[in-house]
Order: structure tokens, then C-alpha cells, then sequence
């Protein structure tokens, strides 16, 4: 047996510049990033202000790192993919061969969902549902800061892929019996199954954390039917990610076993079945697509009322909408394939599911739409991110009705038509959702605003490219073309393409706005300063405490009286021309950090590594390794300290200084 | 505030003006050249229009109400306690449902209609053309069992006719597609599915795999010409009993990874073959062997 199992020096793509020119860059900048915090002597604080921390303000802040990162990562990928069509058109073969563009488009769907989209929303709803529910922390702290290390753990291994073997050439959801060993005998769908398993096991926990947390930790007062709507749609997405993982979690271990132990669920030989594997990847990839979305809707709630100084019109009716979605998503996953032959029966049950969904949507956006109705809408960029969603987004339903309808859905499957329906519904719905939810609560999470002008230009950009990418690839869809081409044959289909690679063009445009925006808000950040924390005239509970949030996030818990709690005590406050009276200050115990997480990520993404390439003695002692560290964190003697009452104290009268009267006044009498 | 909107809406101007935009019309499945994608497109199109009758005045209304309630200059009255209304709640719930409940009619009608297992109208009065489709590595194989000849990568079919296809796989999935002609449907190992299409003119249609199937997926196309049948009958003539003959031996090279250039013709078939490859009699083709780190895959033309 081989020390290093299947690994030795043809690992690495020496022969090929892309990859090999990328990942040394990447590491490069890992590196410098590294060497520079060193060398400024920033480790100590990072270490224990944040790698260890278990607040979830900092893990949330830390799962939108991630994510924007592996956005600009999956993001280049796309480049690529839209630049590679484009330059192979009569007969062209473009820069990227076959094996290296297959693993170009099965890399980018996979860190998009993966590890771009789901840390994004999994990072929002981490800062923001604990400070919405007005207490100081989700139920289970370091569990909490461990599964964003497995999730790092996850993303690190797709990307250790481009620089060490491959990764899938098999598309982002390996459909066997490609995936499977006779066909895929490489490393690549083995890197995407133990990176998917192990972030997996940070998303699930996730869910758990964030059930128990929505169930259990409420104020006093908030009864469910006093839940902030983004709490709601937190609340299905995360019940769907407990339902729906496990389910993902068993299909990839049945093809790890199939590929590592021989055995045959889904081969071709042996009475395997490899439409099982389509069937069960489905039944959780629908719902998936739901998780995504759910909490986005929830922060269009919040902004199109924030935004238009009302409250949510019909509050119950979105509530029955989000809950309606959550249980028929999972009674839709057949329309990925109704084109596997079904029969008339089974295509139109699931057609028909599919398209009663669009119900609990149209009923959400026509609340948004009368939230604004009788409002004083005011047009700050979360508010251009929703407007911009709800006009792109309801054709993105659209489309995604005709494909519902099995007889269209016959001629429109796998086509690029289908493509730009899903980046359609995940650009429109879910990214600019999420960048809503970034512009909204950046000022809560660091205490100053994001700059108006720049964030103005990334909308306009990102939407216009949006249009220009993925209105041509809509029509080429029409015209029957498929996806996931590497060279394109046919002449009528060329125009289009150039022009979709045009549109990523504006959308490179919009991504380095937003980045200039970042840049540019820190340099100011003087001027864009809040020091109220409530820079919105906001509603929900978030907006009481000061920016940046203390550790404990309230210095005393509020008792809620009503569906907008902090509404409530703002008018109060404004009607008797003061707060509320100073309260009685207590010392509050918090958890403390701990690297139990970090520790588990560092053995596990070892484990990870080891699994792909087989160097099964080094998996037994990462495994053990990992082990261990919780049997240490089980049997710890103190998990939490003090935070004396005067602390408490201090923090509070500052933010309530920073109330005064002139405050009050300047919110008038209503608004 | 409005000066910083003027600023960044000229800076987006800018630079959305340093490009062109270009367009351009073709033939696609709204051009149909058969009974199957005619119906597809009817159902296409009025599902659009179903469609677009809700969302037309839904987008006029967001950008509406969003302007005519601005903060800066509001023209409506300002009710900010105004969250509930009965009456909204139930136009609000009843539009969607009403919208989905009539396309639910033409989902079940559409769907036992134009399920690809059931034969087309005219094969009550015309007896189907039978062909058998295998999809091999990464190239398509079409079996005339009636006729005893086979074609690689070229279909010829009768215009007017109907055509019964049988489908299987030699190894992974691929999806058999025709988009002027409709349907398309999925090939595995092991099964057999079934479409029914007919080309109503003579004519040439491009036709592809629409699931990735590895490294030369990109190749895996094909022309279906549509002929006039007393073409097609001269086809087979002249295909019958010339070049090589397709045998579990030609099957086997046939099934090695490569795709073809140059469309090529069987003169003649062993009789059971198909069934043979769809029942696992003939074992699944070594398929596309992809995936060790720089074993790189290259397109090769098999010999013929």
C-alpha cells in the first residue's frame, strides 16, 4: 500500500496553465492575507474575536465572508463559461478543452449553491433572526460556530480541487452512472461528495440550531403570531433543511458506497437504478431551491415595509403563503424530469403541484405590492434590490410555470431556456434578496452605512447585465439549444451568444461596483457613520439595540406587546417625548468562545483530503483527531462568564444618549 | 439625495454606454415542423398568454405605486396603519388560484395528450416507420428493424409518416431531442423509452443531446432529414446491402468512446440487437472513461 494512497506528483496540473496559474494565485493571496495579519500582529484578535467566537453576529458576519468569496470564485467560473462559448463558435474549439470545461460548469453550479447562495442566506438569518426575537443568542452557541467551520471545511476542499486533481466533470448534481467509478474513475466526484457530506453536516446542524432557537427563544411576549415575517420564512426555510438534507446526505453516501465499496444502487450493473438517484437528489433539490428563496422573501418583507414607513400588509395571510410553500415544495421534486417518461398521470400530478407554488408567491408580491400602497416609499438601494426582484422575479415565475407544464417543459428541458429560468428565479429572487438584506442590516452590523451612490450604480449594472445575460439565453433556449455545451455548432444560435457574454461583461461591471462600494464606505465611514442604530426608522427588534450589537445584544430583554415590537415603543417613546425609563441593569452571563469548531474543521477537512485520495491511515487519525476534540469540549468545566451589571449599564446609557430628544423629534409624529 | 441619484444614475449611463447591443431572429420550437411540437407550442403559447395577463399589470402596478407613493413627492394620502383589508386579502388569494386552477386544465389535458408513450393521431390511418435509437459514446445510433439497415449520427424518415422510436442507452444518460419535431426524452441503460414524432415536410432538422454525457457531448449531434417516402424507399435501397454490416462485433467498436465526423450507413443488421443492448444481453459499453487526473480525453472518428 502507498503512503499517500492514490496521490503522487500527477495530482497537479502542470500541463495545464488555467488551473495551475489560479490555484497558485489563490494560494498565493491566502498566504500574503496570512503573512500580512501576522505580521501586523492581528491574529491574537482574529483567533479569539472571531475564529473562535460563538456569537452569532460574528458567525454570521464570517458565513457572508465565505460566501462572497466563493461568489467571486463561482463568478469566474461563469466568466469562463460565457467567454468559452462565445469564442467557440464555427467549428472553434475556444481556450478551454473538454475535460477542463467540464469541471469549469460542474464547479460552478455546485460552489454557487453550495457555498455561495446557502452561506449567504444561512449568514443573514445567523445575525439577524437571534436580534429580531430580541434574545441574546441561538440555542446552541458552539455547535453554531462549528458548522460554519464544517461549511469553510467544505468550500476549501472544492477548492483544493483545482490545484490537486480535478474536480466532477459530471455537472453540479452527479447523475449517475456517469458519476459512478466505471465512468468517473477520478478523484473529481469523490471531492464533491465528501465536500458536499461535510458542509452538509454545518448546514443540518444550522437547521436545528435555528428551529430550536425560533421554537424556544423568543422575548417575552412574541408569540408566533408576533413573529417578524423574516423570522416566518427563517423559521420554514430552516424546518425545510432538517426534512430535506438527510435525504441528500443518504443519496451522496449511497453513490460514495457504490464508488469506494462496490456496491450497486446506482449502476448500470447488477440491478442498480440510476433513476433512483435522480428521484432522491430532487426530493431534496426542489426543496433546496426553497430554502434559498424563503428567507430571501422574509427580508423583501422587511424592506418594503421599512421602506415604505407601514407595516407588512397582511401580516397573517404572508405567513399562511411562506408555510404553504414550505409543505408543497416538497411535492414537486418529479418536474426535474418529466422527461424521463413518467407517463400523463404522474407529469401532470407533479405539473400541477408545481404550478399551485406560484400561488403562495403571487400572494406574497401582491402584499409587497399594497405594503407600498398608501406608503412614503423612499427609494434607498435595499428598497431598488426589491423593486428590481419583484419585476424580474415575476417573470422568472413565468418561466418557470411554462416549464411546469410537462407538454413545454418536453421541448424546453436541459435547454439554456432552463438555465436562464433558474438564474433567472436565484439572481432575480435569491442574490438580490440577499444584497438587500447586505445594504439593510450592514449598518447594524458595523455601525455605518453603506455608500448610496456606489450602491445605486451596482444595482443598475447588476440588473442590466442580468437582462443582457439571461434574455439571450432564454431565446437560443427557445431555438433548442442545450445546455452545457463546450463548442457551439449551429450558426443561428451565434448572435445570442456573444451577446449573453456582453451581459457578463456588465455584470463584472456590477460585481466591482459592489466591491468599490465596500472599499469606499470603509474609507468613509466617518461620514456615513450611525450612531443611533436605528439608521432605517426601523420596526422590528434589531433596530433597539445599539451598532455594532454588544455581545449580549440587549441589556435588558424587551416584553413585546404587538406584530412590530420596536414600532410600538418608538411611538410610545415619540408620544411621551422620552424613552422608556432606565431599567434596572443586571449582569448577563454569555457563552464562552471556544476553537471546538475550528479544531473539528482543521481534523475534518484532513479527513476530507484523505478520503479522496484514499491515505486511509491519516483518515483514522484526522477521524480520531476530531473525535476527540468534542469528547473535550463534552466534558469542559465552564462554558460561560459574567458580564457585570455597571458593563451592561455603561452600554445602554450610551446608546440612550444617543437617543435624546432631538432624535425623537426628527421622526415626527407618525414616521 | 436626489443630486447623489442624478450622479449614479449618469455614472451607470456611462458605463453601460461604452457597450452595443446587437439582436437578431431565428427558428426554434416556435417553428414547428410536426403534429407533436405544433401541439407543444400551442400549449407554449397560450400558457404565456395565461401568464402574462397577470403579470403585465403586476409589473405596472410595483413600478406605480412605488412612484406614486415616493417619500420625496407623494401624490396618494399616506396611511401608515394601513395593513389589512379583507376584501385585498381575498382578490389577492383568488387571482392566483383562479390563474392556476384554469392552467391545471391545460396541464392534465396537455399531459395525457402529448405524453410521448402515446401514438400520434395519424397512426390510425398510417402505419409508424419503427426506429431504434441507441445512444452510445457520444454519437447516435439509429436501427431501422423493418428495413435492416442502421445509421450513425444521420436519420432519415419519411415526411408525413408517423415514426415510433424505441430508445436505449449503451451506457450513461443522454436525452434524444429534435426541437423542431418536439418531444424529447430521456435514453438509459437497461430501458427502453418510447416517442412518437412525425415531420409533416421534408426538410432538415438539427437534433442533439440535451443531458451532458461527458467529455464529447458537445459532438453528440445529428441531422434528421425528412424525406419524401418514395425518397426514403430509394434511401434504403441504396443503403441495403452495401457497406459494412452492424454485428455484435461492429456493435462493440461502434460502443467505443469517440464521436463522428462523417455520418455513416449499415447495410445490414443482426435481427434482436436492439433488444439485446436495451436487456443487458449485449453488457453495458465501457463508456466514457473520464476523470484521471491527465488522462486527457480526445474525439476520435471510429472506422467505419
Amino acid at each position: 500500500m502507498k503512503l499517500l494512497g492514490k496521490l503522487d506528483w500527477s495530482a497537479i496540473p502542470l500541463d495545464q496553465p488555467i488551473p495551475l496559474l489560479a490555484s497558485a494565485a489563490a494560494g498565493g493571496v491566502v498566504v500574503g492575507v496570512v503573512i500580512y495579519a501576522w505580521v501586523k500582529g492581528w491574529w491574537p484578535y482574529l483567533w479569539n474575536e472571531w475564529i473562535t467566537s460563538v456569537d452569532h453576529k460574528r458567525i454570521g458576519v464570517m458565513y457572508i465572508i465565505l460566501a462572497a468569496l466563493m461568489l467571486l470564485r463561482g463568478f469566474a467560473d461563469a466568466v469562463m463559461m460565457r467567454s468559452q462559448q462565445a469564442l467557440a463558435l464555427h467549428g472553434a474549439q475556444g481556450y478551454l478543452p473538454p475535460e477542463h470545461y467540464d469541471q469549469v460548469f460542474s464547479a460552478h453550479g455546485t460552489i454557487m449553491i453550495f457555498f455561495g447562495a446557502m452561506p449567504l442566506v444561512i449568514g443573514l438569518m445567523n445575525f439577524v433572526v437571534p436580534l429580531q426575537l430580541g434574545v441574546r443568542d441561538v440555542a446552541f452557541p458552539t455547535w453554531n460556530n462549528t458548522g460554519f467551520w464544517l461549511t469553510a471545511t467544505g468550500a476549501l476542499l472544492v477548492n483544493i480541487s483545482l490545484g490537486i486533481g480535478e474536480f466532477a466533470r459530471t455537472g453540479w448534481l452527479p447523475y449517475p452512472p456517469l458519476s459512478e467509478l466505471a465512468y468517473s474513475p477520478g478523484v473529481g466526484v469523490d471531492y464533491y461528495l465528501w465536500a458536499i457530506q461535510i458542509a452538509g453536516v454545518g448546514t443540518l446542524s444550522t437547521g436545528i440550531n435555528l428551529v430550536t432557537t425560533i421554537l424556544k427563544m423568543r422575548a417575552p411576549g412574541m408569540s408566533y403570531l408576533r413573529m417578524p415575517v423574516f423570522c416566518w420564512t427563517s423559521l420554514a426555510a430552516n424546518l425545510l433543511i432538517i426534512a430535506v438534507f438527510p435525504i441528500l446526505t443518504a443519496t451522496l453516501a449511497m453513490l460514495t458506497l457504490d464508488r469506494y465499496l462496490g456496491f450497486h444502487f446506482f449502476t448500470n450493473d447488477a440491478g442498480g437504478m440510476p433513476m433512483m438517484f435522480v428521484n432522491l437528489i430532487w426530493a431534496w433539490g426542489h426543496p433546496e431551491v426553497y430554502i434559498l428563496i424563503l428567507p430571501c422573501f422574509g427580508i423583501f418583507s422587511e424592506v418594503f415595509s421599512t421602506f415604505s414607513g407601514k407595516p407588512l400588509f397582511g401580516y397573517r395571510s404572508m405567513v399562511m403563503a411562506t408555510m404553504f410553500i414550505c409543505i408543497v415544495s416538497l411535492l414537486v421534486w418529479l418536474h426535474h424530469f418529466f422527461t424521463m417518461g413518467a407517463g400523463g398521470d404522474v407529469n401532470a400530478f407533479f405539473g400541477i403541484a408545481t404550478s399551485i407554488i406560484a400561488v403562495g408567491t403571487g400572494v406574497k408580491i401582491y402584499n409587497w405590492l399594497f405594503t407600498m400602497y398608501g406608503g412614503r416609499v423612499r427609494f434607498e438601494v435595499p428598497l431598488l434590490w426589491g423593486l428590481g426582484f419583484i419585476i424580474t422575479f415575476v417573470f422568472g415565475g413565468l418561466t418557470g410555470v411554462l416549464l411546469a407544464v410537462p407538454p413545454a417543459d418536453f421541448v424546453l428541458h436541459n435547454s439554456l431556456f432552463l438555465v436562464a429560468h433558474f438564474h433567472n428565479v436565484i439572481i432575480g429572487g435569491v442574490v438580490f434578496g440577499a444584497f438587500a438584506g447586505y445594504e439593510y442590516w450592514f449598518p447594524k452590523a458595523f455601525g455605518f452605512r453603506l455608500h448610496r451612490g456606489w450602491g445605486i450604480t451596482a444595482f443598475w449594472l447588476t440588473l442590466a447585465g442580468f437582462v443582457l445575460t439571461f434574455t439571450p439565453l432564454y431565446i437560443v433556449g427557445m431555438e433548442g439549444m442545450t445546455r452545457r455545451l463546450q463548442h457551439v455548432d449551429n450558426p443561428l444560435w451565434d448572435p445570442w451568444i456573444l451577446l449573453a457574454g456582453f451581459g457578463t461583461v456588465v455584470i463584472a461591471a456590477g460585481v466591482v461596483s459592489q466591491l468599490i462600494q465596500l472599499v469606499v464606505s470603509i474609507r468613509m465611514r466617518d461620514q456615513l457613520r450611525d450612531v443611533t442604530g436605528d439608521p432605517w426608522n426601523g420596526r422590528t427588534l434589531e433596530w433597539v439595540t445599539p451598532s455594532p450589537p454588544p455581545t449580549f445584544n440587549f441589556p435588558v430583554l424587551h416584553d413585546v406587546h404587538g406584530e412590530e415590537a420596536y414600532w410600538g415603543m418608538k411611538q410610545a417613546a415619540i408620544a411621551q417625548e422620552r424613552l422608556y425609563d432606565e431599567p434596572d441593569y443586571k449582569p448577563i452571563e454569555m457563552p464562552r468562545n471556544s476553537p471546538t469548531g475550528f479544531i473539528t474543521a482543521f481534523f475534518a477537512t484532513i479527513m476530507g483530503f484523505s478520503l479522496i485520495w484514499h491515505i486511509w491511515w491519516l483518515v483514522a487519525l484526522s477521524f480520531v483527531g476530531a473525535y476527540a476534540t468534542f469528547v473535550v469540549f463534552a466534558w469542559r468545566d465552564e462554558d460561560e462568564y459574567e458580564i457585570p451589571a455597571e458593563e451592561v449599564a455603561r452600554i445602554d446609557r450610551e446608546r440612550r444618549a444617543a437617543r435624546g430628544p432631538e432624535w425623537l423629534a426628527s421622526l415626527g409624529p407618525q414616521a | 439625495m436626489k443630486g447623489n441619484l442624478i450622479k449614479a444614475g449618469a455614472r451607470t449611463a456611462a458605463i453601460l454606454s461604452l457597450f452595443a447591443l446587437a439582436s437578431c431572429t431565428g427558428q426554434g420550437v416556435l417553428d414547428p415542423a410536426g403534429p407533436v411540437s405544433a401541439g407543444e407550442r400551442t400549449i407554449l403559447l397560450n400558457s404565456v398568454v395565461i401568464m402574462l395577463a397577470i403579470v403585465i399589470p403586476t409589473v405596472i402596478a410595483t413600478l406605480g405605486f412605488a412612484f406614486w407613493f415616493r417619500a420625496d413627492k407623494p401624490r396618494g394620502r399616506y396611511l401608515p396603519d394601513w395593513a389589512y383589508s379583507g376584501r385585498v386579502e381575498l382578490v389577492v388569494w383568488s387571482i392566483p388560484i383562479l390563474v392556476i386552477l384554469f392552467l391545471a386544465g391545460v396541464i392534465w389535458v396537455g399531459s395525457h395528450d402529448l405524453d410521448p408513450f402515446k401514438p400520434l393521431e395519424s397512426e390510425k390511418r398510417i402505419k409508424p416507420i419503427e426506429v431504434q435509437v441507441v445512444s452510445l459514446d457520444w454519437k447516435w445510433l439509429f436501427i431501422y428493424p423493418e428495413q435492416g439497415v442502421a445509421s450513425v449520427n444521420s436519420l432519415v424518415i419519411p415526411a408525413g409518416v408517423p415514426v415510433h422510436f424505441s430508445l436505449t442507452s449503451a451506457s450513461v444518460m443522454n436525452t434524444f431531442f429534435v426541437h423542431r419535431l418536439g418531444t424529447m426524452i430521456y435514453t438509459m441503460n437497461g430501458m427502453v423509452s418510447q416517442i412518437h414524432l412525425q415531420a409533416d415536410k421534408p426538410g432538415d432538422y438539427w437534433g442533439q443531446s440535451a443531458q451532458f454525457s461527458g467529455d464529447g457531448f458537445s459532438d453528440m449531434n445529428f441531422i434528421t432529414h425528412a424525406v419524401a417516402p418514395a425518397q426514403f424507399n430509394a434511401w434504403v435501397a441504396a443503403t441495403k446491402g452495401h457497406g459494412p454490416a452492424l454485428d455484435a462485433a461492429a456493435y462493440a467498436r461502434l460502443s467505443q468512446q469517440g464521436t463522428v465526423k462523417q455520418p455513416f450507413s449499415y447495410g445490414a443488421v443482426q435481427p434482436g440487437l436492439f433488444d439485446q443492448i436495451a436487456t443487458q444481453k449485449i453488457a453495458p459499453a465501457a463508456g466514457p472513461q473520464v476523470g484521471e487526473p491527465h488522462k486527457h480525453v480526445r474525439s476520435e472518428t471510429p472506422a467505419s
